[in-house]
């Protein structure tokens, strides 16, 4: 069911008609999305409208009942391996970073490609420098995730997943646990890997962020996606009711 | 410009209901018992082992027992549990040897302690006037138990036993111990050696040695203490021991509370020049005592289950009255039955009472808002 | 604005009396609190020696050494009604630490098998779990040991009778205890207890290789199979070697009683069985408490790396939970330590009823019951301090 593209690949990420509940409450309705490769997405909506649950359901974090999820040309179904295969393609990172405590810096980034991609450890160690560096925080490799301030630790969560080379990197609200000073680091980060053309789906409401990278942003509520459109045509003429409404709130400040 | 799908006012989507086999029953059933091959191995396997247990079990213990019989003969022909042991003995159990005619004393006594324990359980009453209730019902509960006042017969410690000595000695055991735990929490945190090492010295010594040592120690050791001549009575022995354990225990969860405070208090308080004393009653204390009563109900638990060990030294409490009990060469065959009696009887007062610190628990982790 | 020249006055220095003086006051405490502990203490020595004289009571270590006059039920190292009490007592410490440490390696088998099963998907399985949490938790040990005890010395037949196991011959459980067969001695046992030394080592040095092989190629290599392959080798061969010597000594019944093998006494056995019970229950809530104080999100970022479930559970999950767990569990094993002086209470020859035994002999309560606890001071003590140098090791790193 791929729909071709001018450039003539499969999407990256598919969605078709998803469905999901959570015991009775239909927290996802009727999703359909295409997001071809190198995409930039920027998913907004009030709280509890879905949009974390969509992207999680795209590494498999949560489980969707009903349609497909296709990334990357596999299908995420209740087959482990193609679970597998899609999480190491996929990277994700979270709104309350969730580093390991208990490693380093360095071993935190070097963890999942020793153990899951089978590298050797210097050449692991090699790769977290470079990444350590892309964000900017090189010098912290052999500190603790509890010594660095927020900020940092988002770098760092951002630098782990990059370290596994994924196509699509997922983001579920990355700056919304950071003081407001510490936005701005992890935001230039992301803008910088936006530029080497990676796929992202984030979900945030950082509206200047939203402006100059995506390519499109989703406007969800309650469970369906309301509006998507290129950036400039979503914020200055809003189609739905509900997207006028919601864009009034956050952008009067 | 690949793609600019402008989704306009969607109608919002039918309300559809999850895949049936996802909800109700089924779904639970799926969810809980059935979720993987795995899980249902063990469901099986579980279902299987209750289904051979459970049907005899409740045939000994309610289809085939015998509730009321003065005869043991009639027990045992039948082949469930003797409950009319109980029914037969459970004053002796109970009460231990006080007097027969006299036992609506420790009765009464008992439910006064209840009373005043379940009253102390809701925040709400946690006023001064608590204390002074406490010891109130205290006074009531000796005059009640040793007599001689107000035309009721003397009844001597000896004869006291079973459930009512065990509960004060346990309460006893606390109340006399905390303001002597108190005073350890802070002498453990004080900068002056001296006071900081003999408190160390007395926590950590408590704590490393089993109950029943300290239980010898008071039994063989304190007449020797005495001038020579006066004697001790056995409870007070062993409640001297038990004071001693609990006072260690209650110091180590005050220290813990004691700890939970900020400094930025000790700082408010020095800055408006309260003394060290006026500090600690008015403001560190209330709040790390607070803190401290979840780890509290917990000793208390604790304690409850270990006055117990009393009966190695001889004092009839509720595990050694139920022995005796069973020593009746009548009855001697269901001591099964004299177990599970005082077992249902610890079991609910000790879960109650846990369930009521996990509940003081979850109180105090949302009251403290920051 | 001048200068004032006058002579300003001079600061207010300390009032000069001693009692306002900081020092001075902490120094007078900690004098009082000397002096009325010195005070109380001399007085209580002093009755002390007078009651002692009173009743004719030794005093003194002397009586170590003297005969102790009374047999002991079971015993680790060889002892007889004339052996010295110092013997005697050191059968008591051995007997202890024997039902402790069996009790805390069981303790923990059971206690994280239980924890996990808490844990569990399986709505069944949680609730059995949590009723026998439950049930132990709430009911005093002493009963529970007394209901062990009975069962084992009232419900199960006599020696003649005894239960026997299909799947493990010439075990043998009755009123008299547990009976199970030994191998017989036989001269290349020593051999193969060295073989099992060099077989650790060598499985060490595996282990070493194949992280390091991993660490340069990035090959994970199996560890299990061969390390259990390299532990058991060496003494397997040796075993071979030396004619693979089969004979086991099985109790057989003779005409009143099981003659040969070992056994366990139905004390040592209740002990066992009754504090196990108890303490596995308490390690299992430490068990529960620790996985589930991991935060979800760990679980999760581990997943989304690609992480399988084994090797999360490894790296990440388990390093953190076990900073929770221990302590607390170590705790438990100090009062599993302690509990097991409630061995009095059934007859098994502990330290305690050693203690109880030997101190109603002499009359010498005081120097019995200090040696008594001094005993397990010491053991507490230890206990501890191991206890805060790994926690000292193992404490996150943090700002």
């Amino acid at each position: 069911m791929s729909e071709s593209t001018p450039n003539g690949n499969q999407p990256m990420v598919q969605l078709i008609g998803v469905h999901k509940w959570f015991g009775q409450f239909h927290v996802l309705k009727n999703i359909d999305l295409q997001v071809d490769k190198g995409e930039r997405i920027v998913i907004c909506g009030p709280s509890g409208s879905g949009k974390s649950t969509m992207i999680r359901c795209i590494n498999r974090l949560e489980e969707h009942q009903q349609g497909q999820i296709i990334v990357d040309g596999v299908e995420l179904t209740h087959d482990l391996k193609n679970i597998d295969t899609v999480r190491r393609e996929v990277g994700m990172v979270f709104q309350h970073f969730n580093l390991f405590p208990h490693l380093t810096v360095l071993e935190n980034c070097t963890l999942a490609p020793v153990w899951v991609r089978g590298m050797p450890k210097k050449d692991a160690e090699t790769t977290a420098m470079q990444y350590l560096e892309r964000v900017q925080i090189p010098e912290q490799a052999s500190k603790y995730p509890g010594q660095l301030s927020g900020g940092q630790q988002q770098r760092v969560a951002i630098a782990r997943s990059l370290c596994m080379q994924p196509n699509i990197m997922l983001f579920d609200e990355p700056t919304s646990a950071l003081d407001p000073e510490m936005i701005s680091e992890v935001l230039d980060v992301m803008i910088d890997l936006a530029e080497t053309g990676m796929t992202m789906l984030c979900v945030t409401h950082e509206m200047g962020f939203a402006r100059k990278v995506a390519n499109r942003v989703i406007f969800m509520d309650e469970g369906e996606i309301i509006e998507m459109n290129e950036p400039e045509a979503f914020f200055h003429h809003p189609q739905s009711e509900r997207t006028k409404l919601f864009l009034s709130q956050i952008l009067s400040h | 410009m690949a793609k600019s799908t402008q989704l306009e006012t969607r109608r919002p989507a039918a309300v559809e209901r999850p895949p049936a086999v996802r909800t109700g029953l089924l779904g639970w059933l799926h969810q809980n018992l059935f979720s993987s091959w795995f899980n249902s191995l063990l469901t099986v396997v579980a279902v299987l082992l209750l289904a051979r247990v459970i049907p005899p079990l409740l045939n000994w213990f309610v289809v085939n027992a015998v509730w009321t019989a003065t005869d043991p003969a009639a027990c045992k022909e039948a082949s469930g549990a003797c409950w009319a042991m109980i029914h037969e003995k459970y004053r002796l159990i109970l009460f231990g040897r006080y007097p027969y005619e006299q036992q609506w004393r420790p009765l009464l006594g008992i439910l006064v302690l209840a009373a005043v324990i379940g009253v102390s359980c809701n925040r709400t009453f946690w006023k001064p006037w608590l204390a002074d209730a406490w010891i109130g019902v205290l006074v009531v509960w000796f005059v009640l138990m040793w007599g001689g006042v107000l035309g009721l017969p003397f009844v001597p410690n000896n004869l006291w036993g079973g459930l009512p000595l065990t509960l004060i000695l346990t309460v006893i055991g606390l109340a006399v111990a905390f303001p002597v735990s108190i005073l350890l929490a802070l002498g453990r945190r004080s900068r002056m050696p001296v006071i900081r090492v003999i408190s160390v010295g007395y926590i950590e010594l408590i704590r490393g040695v089993p109950l029943i040592s300290l239980l010898f120690m008071a039994s063989f050791m304190l007449p020797l203490f005495l001038p020579t001549g006066a004697s001790i009575d056995e409870v007070l022995r062993a409640q001297v021991a038990i004071i001693m354990f609990s006072a260690a225990y209650l110091a180590e969860a005050i220290r813990g509370g004691l700890q939970a405070i900020p400094n930025g208090q000790y700082e408010a308080a020095h800055a408006l020049g309260l003394t060290y004393w006026q500090t600690q009653r008015k403001i560190i204390l209330p709040q790390a005592i607070t803190i401290a009563i979840p780890s509290i109900v917990n000793i208390f638990i604790g304690l409850f289950k270990d006055t117990s060990l009393v009966a190695i030294v001889s004092l009839t409490d509720l595990l050694l009255s139920m022995r005796q009990a069973i020593a009746d060469p009548l009855w001697r065959r269901f001591f099964v039955e004299g177990y599970i009696f005082i077992a249902m009887i610890y079991f609910c007062v000790c879960f109650f009472m846990s369930k009521y610190s996990q509940y003081l628990e979850t109180q105090f982790d949302t009251s403290r808002s920051r | 604005m001048a200068a004032s020249t006058a002579s300003a006055s001079p600061p207010v220095k300390s009032s000069g009396s001693l009692w306002r003086n900081q020092l001075f006051r902490s120094f007078l405490y900690q004098v009082i609190a000397l002096v009325i502990l010195i005070a109380v203490g001399a007085y209580l020595i002093s009755n002390t020696f007078a009651n002692l004289e009173e009743r004719s009571i030794r005093t003194g270590f002397e009586f170590l050494d003297r005969e102790a006059g009374f047999r002991i039920g079971e015993s680790m190292i060889p002892y007889r009604a004339s052996d010295s009490y110092r013997r005697a007592y050191t059968v008591g410490v051995l007997n202890t630490l024997r039902v402790s440490a069996l009790g805390i390696v069981l303790a923990t088998l059971i206690g994280v098998l239980v924890g996990i099963a808490r844990l569990s998907p399986n709505w069944l399985v949680v609730k059995l779990a949590s009723v026998y949490v439950e049930t132990v938790r709430n009911v005093p040990l002493l009963l529970q040991l007394f209901f062990w005890y009975t069962v084992i010395t009232g419900i199960l037949p006599a020696v003649r009778q005894a239960l026997s196991f299909r799947f493990l011959p010439g075990v043998y459980l009755s009123k008299s205890g547990l009976m199970f067969p030994t191998p017989v001695s036989h001269p290349i046992h020593s051999y193969m207890l060295g073989a099992l030394g060099v077989g650790l080592i060598l499985a060490w040095v595996y282990t070493r290789w194949a992280e390091r092989r991993q660490d340069m190629t990035g090959q994970p290599s199996q560890r299990l199979l061969p390390c259990i392959g390299l532990l058991l080798g060496p003494a397997l061969l040796v075993w071979l070697f030396g004619g693979a010597p089969t004979a086991m000594d099985v109790p057989t019944l003779m005409r009143f009683t099981y003659k040969g093998g070992s056994s366990i006494t139905p004390e040592f056995l209740a002990l066992l069985t009754g504090l196990t019970m108890y303490t596995a229950a308490f390690i299992a809530e430490n068990v529960r408490g620790g996985i589930q104080a991991v935060p979800w999100g760990q679980t999760e970022a581990a997943e989304a790396l690609g992480l399988r479930r084994s090797t999360v559970l490894r790296l990440v999950i388990l390093p953190q939970a076990l900073r929770i767990i221990i302590p607390p569990s170590t705790s438990q094993y100090l009062n599993l330590t302690k509990n097991s002086s409630l061995a009095v209470a059934i007859g098994y020859p502990d330290l305690v009823s050693i203690t109880n035994t030997s101190l109603n002999q002499t009359g010498q309560a005081i120097e019995c019951i200090s040696i008594m606890m001094g005993i397990y001071l010491t053991i507490s003590l230890s206990i501890s301090v191991v206890m805060n140098m790994y926690n000292r090791y193992v404490a996150l790193v943090e700002r």
